[in-house]
């Protein structure tokens, strides 16, 4: 067991993983109000995608990462376009329901392809560990770090700087003055899922990077964990999945250190249902009035 | 012949018609008022205009474009806005995300900003206010953003639904001076509203409404004298 840092770092890059996961969530909640579960099976399908492009196609590292990524985009907007767009009138209950179908579906289909057998997967992440004083950091923990870092920042200007990003607030605010100003409502959920699916993609990368090894089941507990830390956050909001995710997972790997590893979990949902409790929104969760 | 033109429009929100075969049109340069009480089917009639609601039957010629075939959000390019009841500002934009939204459409950045600035003397309010989060304005501010949006997009005729709902009557008799300035700019203007009185004052011409249908129209000053629009809207 190495030093409280150590556990914090690791923590930190589980978690910036479980948040990464959790924006995609909270954007298609706040744009199409409705819970994709079916998202974390897009962590999955990634991690296959990369298995095949890394060692069945021997393509460089950053083909296959972008083959992965651009994959899942696609991946994402076709899933809505099939299954969500015809029941953007229907009661949230079958959309909950079709989602959770999805998520079977694209199970069912990797068992199919690959089998229910667990491959392994060398990472394509090259780095070598780095040791200050008696804290170690694995290379893939800090290749986690910066990746997610650089994916939230430019997520966040994105969403805050860009046209096309004030579009995405709007929508999620009010759909039908968006579409007086001539924006598209369409386009934007599609874009909403193409870049909630391709962080997913980016997370399933890093995810089989740490943990190395790939089987259809890959993407429903980090899925359930992300979705946990988009609620925690306050779902609908994008820093409010940042500091969920990371929050979760520095809980998670205190308390493996430092109280009980088969406990983790219990702890962990333990959390959600105390700040519930207390805030029901989430931690920056909105308030909104429902308009009339 | 007229700049927008509907003809036997049918409305039907289920099986009930809120709007039973109603004709009108709309000239430019004109302010027409729609006038009628709560329910009568004004902002429905202005939803299905600019394509929010599809009609059942019925056409709707805005300079040639059969509106009813277009989707939503390809109508403010075509030159008209929409400033909807209860305003619908992005709460949670800042008033300048707000605006710049109303421009969503327009690619003419040069031109964009003289309209902002344009925009900003009509309404000196919202340029003091401009980095504000649009849900902290007062409601009469709100409006006058409302406004500032819609004109943002540059349009030849603006659709205003219930403009002076809710406000103190001193920002009412504001609301009204601005869109009486609007008018004069040469914008075609397309008002409901419920306050009658204020309404067939700045009107050319006006419609009356009730459950579905038109019952009386003409001449904004001749219908403030009819004796039935005195006494059902104007109360006196």
């Amino acid at each position: 067991m190495g030093s409280v840092l150590e556990q914090l770092i690791n923590g930190l890059g589980t978690g910036s993983i479980y948040a990464l996961i959790a924006l995609g969530y909270t954007m298609v909640y706040g744009i199409a109000k409705m819970i994709n579960f079916a998202h974390g099976d897009i962590i999955m399908v990634g991690a296959y995608v990369l298995y095949v492009t890394v060692t069945q196609f021997k393509l460089p590292v950053i083909a296959a990462v972008a083959i992965t990524v651009t994959f899942c985009a696609v991946l994402g907007i076709t899933i809505e376009k099939i299954a969500y767009k015809p029941l953007r009138k229907a009661p949230s209950l079958a959309v909950l329901i079709t989602a959770i179908g999805m998520s079977f579906l694209l199970q069912s289909l990797a068992l199919l392809i690959f089998n229910a057998n667990p491959i392994a997967f060398k990472s394509i992440i090259d780095v070598q560990t780095v040791k200050l004083g008696n804290t170690t950091v694995s290379g893939v923990t800090l290749v986690t770090l910066i990746v997610t870092m650089i994916c939230m920042i430019t997520l966040s200007l994105f969403i805050s700087k860009t046209k096309a990003g004030s579009a995405m607030r709007a929508v999620s605010e009010d759909k039908a003055a968006a579409q007086l100003m001539g924006i598209n409502v369409n386009r934007t959920i599609s874009m909403t899922f193409a870049i909630g699916s391709a962080l997913a993609a980016v997370a399933g990368i890093l995810f089989v990077c740490q943990y190395q090894s790939i089987k259809p089941t890959l993407g429903a507990l980090p899925g359930i964990k992300a979705f946990v830390a988009a609620v925690l956050g306050g779902i609908g909001s994008v820093p409010g999945a940042m500091i969920g995710g990371v929050l979760l997972g520095v809980i998670e790997s205190i308390s493996k250190a430092y109280i009980s590893s088969e406990l983790t979990d219990a702890i962990v949902f333990g959390v959600l249902v105390l700040v519930l409790l207390v805030k029901p929104s989430g931690l920056l969760g909105k308030n909104r009035i429902e308009k009339v | 012949m007229a700049m927008l033109t509907i003809k036997d429009l049918n409305v039907y929100y289920g099986v009930i018609q809120a709007i039973k075969g109603i004709s009108f049109e709309v000239n430019e340069g004109e302010v027409i008022a729609l006038i009628g009480a709560n329910g009568a089917g004004k902002t429905t009639i202005l939803h299905t205009i600019t394509g929010l609601i599809t009609p059942k039957a019925g056409s709707i010629d805005f300079e040639g474009n059969d509106l009813v075939k277009i989707p939503a959000h390809k109508i403010v390019s075509l030159g008209m806005a929409h400033v909807p009841e209860g305003r619908r500002i992005f709460a949670e934009l800042t008033v300048l995300e707000n605006l710049k939204m109303g421009a969503y459409t327009r690619s003419d950045k040069k031109e964009m900003e003289n309209t902002l600035e344009m925009i900003y003397k009509r309404f000196p309010r919202l340029k003091e206010r401009k980095n504000q989060i649009a849900g902290t304005l007062s409601g009469g501010e709100q409006q006058m953003l409302a406004m500032g949006r819609a004109l943002m997009s540059h349009p030849r005729i603006i659709l205003m639904d219930e403009p002076s709902m809710g406000l103190s009557p001193l920002f009412v008799s504001e609301i009204f001076d601005i869109i009486r300035e609007i008018s004069e700019s040469g914008t075609t203007v397309l008002l409901v509203e419920q306050n009658a009185k204020k309404a067939l004052s700045i009107a050319d011409r006006a419609y009356v409404l009730e459950t579905g249908n038109i019952v009386l129209s003409g001449d904004a000053k001749e219908l403030m004298n009819d004796d039935s629009v005195k006494k059902a809207y104007l109360g006196e």
